[in-house]
């Protein structure tokens, strides 16, 4: 861990709430800079709420978020704009943009930001769609190829710019366990290579071990943080049940009613 | 940009590139405009880069040594890169450097035979036409099996399909009517005033409605309202697999969208036309009064003495037929869709359109029809 670093997402007693629905309430979290944070929890409990809430497309109920110094849930457009530039998603269900190649998906936001003339930007993309292995498919439609390839492809359209921070929900769910592992590979080549802050929810064992400097796991009965700190330490010394639980793959029948 | 390279050319026409510093997203942009050109003038018979200095290397920095690369002359010229540690080689690895190929600028599609494109155009609408007749049979035989298994059909369905399709477009269908009723009486009276035959105007708007304008009008607007709707939702369903669901739930997803969709349209269109015809002839009746100073009684005695109960049935049967045109078509689109979020649209306007045409098309066969009739 690197804590001497400052943090470069802070979110300060967030309530998020659909409706009449409270799904967190009073979460404290910080994210330090260049460091990969491993979101965990049950299904439902609110972990792609948190992301959602962390880059600005649902305002919380009450508290703040502030990401490299700006409060994204009270300052301007133009900071807003700036924030977003630094900020890179994969969602879960990929959004890739239906009527445009995987090719196009990806030039969207390096047209729009970058100055590279266009015949280069068909290079990079091309660089960019070999790294997460479509190079072949950058003429294909996204309903042309698998669950898998999307959440690919969404990857290499997140990592578009090179963004400061990555947020990536459960991007290898659904993917076979050799791509799955060269995911990780990227990811933790991707925080090296350029620093980038990254802050994934996921519940692949494997890859939390491999890929996560520091883990939280969120629960839906306290709605908020239950336990957070290094992968290892937890599996072994966690008193929580349901921290243990989820480690050890086992279900207090408590539990699995309350999650799922 | 000069912090960022220096050059250097050999006796042997070995050209060599130091990068410095970063070489990522920040700096891209602006480091190969002007150093790719730079290289381009010299037209060297070698390039070296040497990243030795480099401090920050990302895809962006492998982007500007494969512009480099393919700023040599073709075929000839090599090109090498010095000095790679760990962080940068994996990178290169993992882009497949040394294979990746400098396509011609964006593979535009051949202009294709003239021939060859009616071919297959042609080969596209009998395909469209063949999948038309067959979910006519499919939709016959859902019926018939609804027929003798009444208990397959989705009442409750078909209960919400005639609230949306019919309940929630009376407002408007009254609206449009009425206006149009005042339209035509207006219009209509100019003329017939000149000759005092103003009494006319009532036979004339109650006949227009009730035969005619009721019947479309009440049938484009539930074109474009319900139709619409219904294809874009089995679109949606199709291209989220729900269809393909519901298949491998043992329904039959014909009896489980199409048919209270059709149903309820038998049911509720005819019924709008009725109000359409009633608006009409309300419209009709207030220019009649307010503007040809005709008395209520007049012109609404004149009305009935001129419609026939053949003439409104007349109507409303046209109407249940263009009810089952603007379902069909509108689960048909539905059931076609293709691709994404455009596919659904497509469809939704590919509803509109096709249920207008052959809504047309059909009034102008029964109108043929009605003249031998007679
Ligand atoms: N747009 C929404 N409107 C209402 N409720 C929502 C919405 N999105 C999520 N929820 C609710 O918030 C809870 C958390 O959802 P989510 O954050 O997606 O869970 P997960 O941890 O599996 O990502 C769920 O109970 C879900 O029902
Ligand atoms: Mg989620």
């Amino acid at each position: 861990m690197k804590n001497q670093q400052k943090p470069i997402i802070t979110v300060q007693n967030l309530v998020a709430q659909y409706g009449e629905n409270v799904i967190l309430d009073g979460v404290n979290l910080e994210v330090f800079k260049g460091e990969i944070l491993v979101v965990l929890g049950g299904s439902g409990c609110g972990k792609s709420t948190l992301l959602r809430h962390m880059v600005g497309l649902d305002v919380p109920r009450s508290g703040n978020i502030i990401v490299d110094g700006i409060d994204i849930t009270n300052c301007n457009d133009a900071d807003f704009k700036t924030t977003l530039r630094k900020i890179g998603i994969l969602f879960q269900s990929s959004a890739l943009f239906g009527s445009m190649t995987l090719a196009e998906n990806m030039a969207v936001p390096i047209a729009e930001y970058s100055d590279l003339p266009k015949s280069v930007i068909t290079d990079l993309i091309r660089m960019k769609l070999c790294r997460v292995d479509l190079s072949e498919f950058e003429n294909y439609l996204p309903f042309e190829i698998s669950g898998g390839m999307k959440k690919r492809a969404g990857l290499a359209r997140a990592l578009a710019l090179n963004p400061e921070i990555l947020f990536l929900d459960e991007p290898t769910a659904g993917l076979d366990p050799v791509s799955a592992a060269e995911i990780d590979n990227l990811i933790l080549q991707i925080n090296q290579s350029s620093k980038t802050t990254i802050v994934i929810v996921t519940h692949e064992l494997f890859s939390i071990f491999k890929v996560a400097h520091r883990v939280i796991m969120l629960d839906k009965s306290t709605k908020g943080i239950i336990a957070q700190g290094d992968p290892q330490y937890l599996k072994d010394h966690s008193e929580n049940k349901k921290v243990k639980g989820f480690f050890n793959r086992e279900s207090s029948s408590g539990q699995l009613s309350e999650t799922l | 940009m000069k912090e960022y390279y220096d050059i250097f050319e050999r006796d042997d026409g070995e050209l060599i590139v130091r990068l410095k510093g970063r070489l990522d997203v920040k700096n891209a942009a602006a480091i190969l405009q002007t150093l790719s050109s730079e290289v381009k003038t010299r037209s060297p018979s070698s390039l070296v880069v040497d990243i030795d200095q480099v401090t920050a290397f990302d895809d962006y920095g492998a982007l500007i040594l494969f512009e480099l690369k393919h700023q040599l002359p073709l075929d000839n010229g090599s090109f090498r890169i010095e000095n790679v540690s760990s962080k940068p080689e994996e990178i290169l690895a993992q882009i497949n450097f040394d294979e990746q190929e400098k396509y011609a600028i964006p593979q535009k599609k051949r202009a294709v035979n003239i021939l060859v494109r009616l071919g297959d155009a042609t080969i596209r609408h009998l395909d469209n036409i063949r999948f038309m007749v067959s979910f006519i049979g499919s939709v016959v035989l859902s019926f018939l099996h609804v027929l003798f298994h009444p208990k397959s059909l989705r009442v409750d369905d078909t209960i919400d399909a005639m609230e949306k399709t019919g309940v929630d477009a009376l407002p408007i269908v009254a609206l449009i009517s009425f206006l149009l009723g005042l339209i035509i009486a207006f219009m209509s009276s100019i003329q017939l005033q000149q000759f005092g035959a103003n009494i006319y105007v009532a036979s004339l708007v109650a006949l227009a409605m009730t035969s005619e304008l009721g019947p479309i009008m009440t049938a484009i607007i539930v074109a474009g309202r319900s139709g619409s709707a219904f294809a874009a939702e089995i679109g949606t369903m199709k291209i989220y697999e729900e269809i393909d669901a519901l298949f491998t739930m043992g329904f039959n997803p014909t009896i489980f969208l199409t048919i209270p969709k059709i149903l309820a349209s038998i049911i509720v269109v005819p019924l709008l036309t009725l109000f359409s015809n009633l608006f009409g002839i309300a419209g009709g009746l207030v220019v009649g009064v307010f503007m040809l100073g005709l008395t209520p009684g007049t012109y609404i005695s004149q009305t009935i003495e001129t419609i026939t109960l053949f003439e409104v049935l007349w109507g409303l049967t046209k109407s249940a037929i263009f009810a089952v045109l603007i379902a069909w078509v509108g689960c048909l689109r539905g059931f076609q869709t293709r691709g994404g979020a455009a596919g659904v649209g497509n469809a939704a306007t590919s509803a509109v359109v096709t249920s207008i045409f052959l809504i047309v098309l059909f009034d102008s066969i029964f109108a043929v029809i009605r003249s031998y009739w007679r």
